[in-house]
């Protein structure tokens, strides 16, 4: 699920990273105002953890594949929302800068996706109310079970709408949506049995650290306050970003409908910059292009702008051209770049 | 359209998941690299941070049909690995390796985006594809541009220069905490694995049992771990952040260093050379 740079614009990208900053910066106030040390190794080693942990597969019954810990859940269980958050976040570093899983840009959107939802919205309203101080197998289990899917549901919804707003993929709102939410529909069952099952086996073995993190403590105001301004920054950031992108591109549908209209490719021929014309009459190396421009068009229409997406055959040949020159001649620096600082050793 | 589409994910899903083990045994590479002795290697960190960052936001910038005017920019990731003396097919083949999520996603773009946008001697090259090939692109550069900054540059040092960028220090002293403790508990999981498997006779998968068991084994030793720790720390005088003492010195030539290359980028961002480099040699030949 972890979003990648490749999907996402600059403006999707820097507003969650914007959000996502924001949190790091609150989290990182809440766990040094909590004056607590022994929270400092603490968190570092759980996040190592969960790197460990997930080494260890299991065989999911009757589908022949396997699973195995995500973990943004059993922290949030283990350290509270605010420490669970930098956990994550700095887990999802790693991963983005040894894995390259997703990339830097996209690395706001991940830490957003997997860390807010759960350590901010499932773990306080879901898991906590649950269990609600009075820990039981039960209990860990449904509230575990529950707040693992819903974490996943709302992370993966995530990703479909900062993919929708990017407007880099061309999958439609609702073919995606169909495809993400039962997906991991199944992989937050799977993850609700895995974390249901660890948090019910260290309660067994070790009740007390399971159980102050679950206190029932009152919802206070300034446990909610992050939840709000999260929410709120992420709907104005999106608000504007949709409509930047909205204004920027016709949407996918009133392409569709004007490239099906057949006027598409007339326009085309047409909408070849005057300045470039004559090169391209003259061009016959590749002689069926179609885009040599018919003696009977009109001259006025020639001049129309490009038509949206301003791509026609002649720019694109040679974009093909210069693109091939171009990757060649940088291979070609790197390698004598390369030798040189072999020769100078 | 769904059936198909749900059966790639799916097989995503399982991909994902088998890759983690052989994942972590590069992070001891990629660190080994990071020990190189370069002009490269011994610019500050802030410098190689900040261009990354500028190039990544000005190849995902471009349009989605946009092909041709990001291939100029595998000149920076290219040239890092030529002077920072970075192995190439290493870094290629971790490329390829890697989280496939936009691989996954973007092949949706030929599909449902089948309008011809021009032809290539008979054959019609449809707008999908080229949206297609273009995320592949920006998938390719922004990926080996991250691999190479930590390749030549090191995690820990990435960090000291996120301390200096005014990152909070507690998500600083998080993240130099979980790297050290990286290697310590994978050993300790592939231990854990290896007792196992000496126990049991077939190569069967493990239930869902043991496996509980397993991991919650392996986390109530991470807590006692943590709970040592800490008081080793406490007897050196630990107060909530890791003091560095490393100098870091943000001179002239990592002004050099950033300025040129944000020079490079906005001109290739803004000038489409390949375009102008092709219709001057398609002029040539006419």
């Amino acid at each position: 699920m972890h979003m990648a740079d490749a999907l996402i614009s600059p403006a999707v990208g820097g507003a969650i990273w914007a959000a996502t900053a924001g949190l790091i910066a609150y989290s990182s106030k809440k766990v040094t105002e909590g004056l607590d040390d022994s929270k400092v190794p603490l968190m570092g080693v759980l996040g190592a953890f969960i790197f460990a942990a997930q080494m260890i597969n299991f065989t999911i019954p009757a589908t022949g594949s396997s699973g195995h810990l995500g973990g943004g859940m059993i922290l949030a269980i283990l350290l509270g929302p605010s420490a669970a958050f930098l956990t994550i976040a700095s887990v999802l570093t790693v991963q983005a800068l040894f894995f390259a899983d997703g990339g830097l840009l996209a690395l706001g959107c991940n830490i957003f996706n997997l860390g807010f939802w759960p350590c901010f919205v499932a773990y306080p309203f879901i898991f906590k109310r649950i269990v609600n101080g009075q820990s039981s197998q039960g209990r860990i289990f449904a509230g575990a079970m529950l707040a693992s899917v819903a974490a996943l549901q709302l992370g993966a919804f995530s990703v479909v709408l900062q993919t929708l707003f990017s407007g880099i993929s061309e999958l439609p709102f609702a073919t995606f949506v169909l495809m993400m939410q039962p997906i991991h529909l199944a992989i937050g069952v799977v993850e609700g049995f895995v974390t249901a099952a660890v948090v019910g086996f260290v309660w067994k073995a070790r009740p007390e650290i399971v159980t102050p993190a679950s206190h029932p403590a009152p919802i206070d105001r300034a446990a909610l306050r992050p939840v709000l301004i999260g929410l709120l920054t992420c709907a104005v950031i999106t608000g504007a970003a949709f409509s930047w992108f909205a204004s920027a591109n016709p949407d996918g549908l009133e392409w569709s409908m004007f490239k099906t209209s057949g006027h598409e490719e007339l326009e085309n021929r047409d909408g070849i910059h005057a300045s470039l014309r004559d090169l391209q009459e003259k061009t016959a190396f590749l002689p069926d292009y179609g885009f040599k421009a018919d003696g009977e068009e009109p001259e006025g229409e020639a001049e129309s702008p490009p038509s949206w997406p301003a791509v026609d055959a002649g720019t694109s040949v040679a974009g093909l051209v210069g693109g091939a020159l171009t990757l060649f001649m940088a291979v070609l620096i790197g390698l004598i770049l390369k030798r040189r600082g072999n020769n100078a050793k | 359209m769904l059936l198909p589409a749900g059966f790639l994910f799916l097989f995503y899903g399982c991909f994902t998941m088998f890759k983690i083990d052989s994942n972590l045994f590069d992070i001891g590479r990629m660190d080994t690299l990071a020990t190189g002795d370069t002009p490269l290697h011994h610019l500050d960190p802030r410098a190689k941070l900040i261009t990354t960052l500028v190039f990544i936001v000005a190849v995902v910038s471009f349009g989605k049909y946009e092909v041709s005017a990001m291939i100029p920019f595998f000149i920076f990731p290219l040239v890092q690995i030529a002077y920072g003396d970075l192995p190439l097919t290493y870094l290629l083949r971790k490329v390829m390796i890697v989280s496939p999520f936009a691989i996954f996603v973007g092949i949706f773009n030929p599909l449902l985006d089948r309008e011809i946008l021009f032809h290539f001697g008979s054959i019609g090259i449809s707008g999908g594809w080229v949206s297609y090939l273009s995320i592949l692109m920006r998938f390719t550069l922004t990926v080996m541009a991250a691999l190479t900054l930590i390749a030549l540059t090191g995690f820990n040092t990435v960090c000291l220069a996120l301390e200096k960028l005014a990152v909070p220090k507690p998500f600083v002293v998080q993240l130099l905490f979980l790297y050290r403790y990286i290697f310590v508990l994978t050993d300790e999981a592939a231990r854990l694995m290896r007792a196992r498997s000496l126990r049991v006779f077939e190569s069967k998968g493990m239930g869902f049992k043991p496996f509980a068991s397993m991991v919650g084994h392996l986390l109530l030793r991470t807590l006692d771990r943590a709970q040592r720790i800490h008081l080793a720390m406490c007897c050196r005088g630990f107060e909530g952040h890791i003091p560095i003492l490393r100098p870091m010195r943000f001179g002239i030539r990592e002004v050099i260093y950033v300025a040129a290359w944000t020079m490079v980028f906005t001109l290739l961002r803004f000038y489409n050379l390949p375009m102008k480099l092709g219709l001057f040699i398609t002029g040539l030949f006419t």
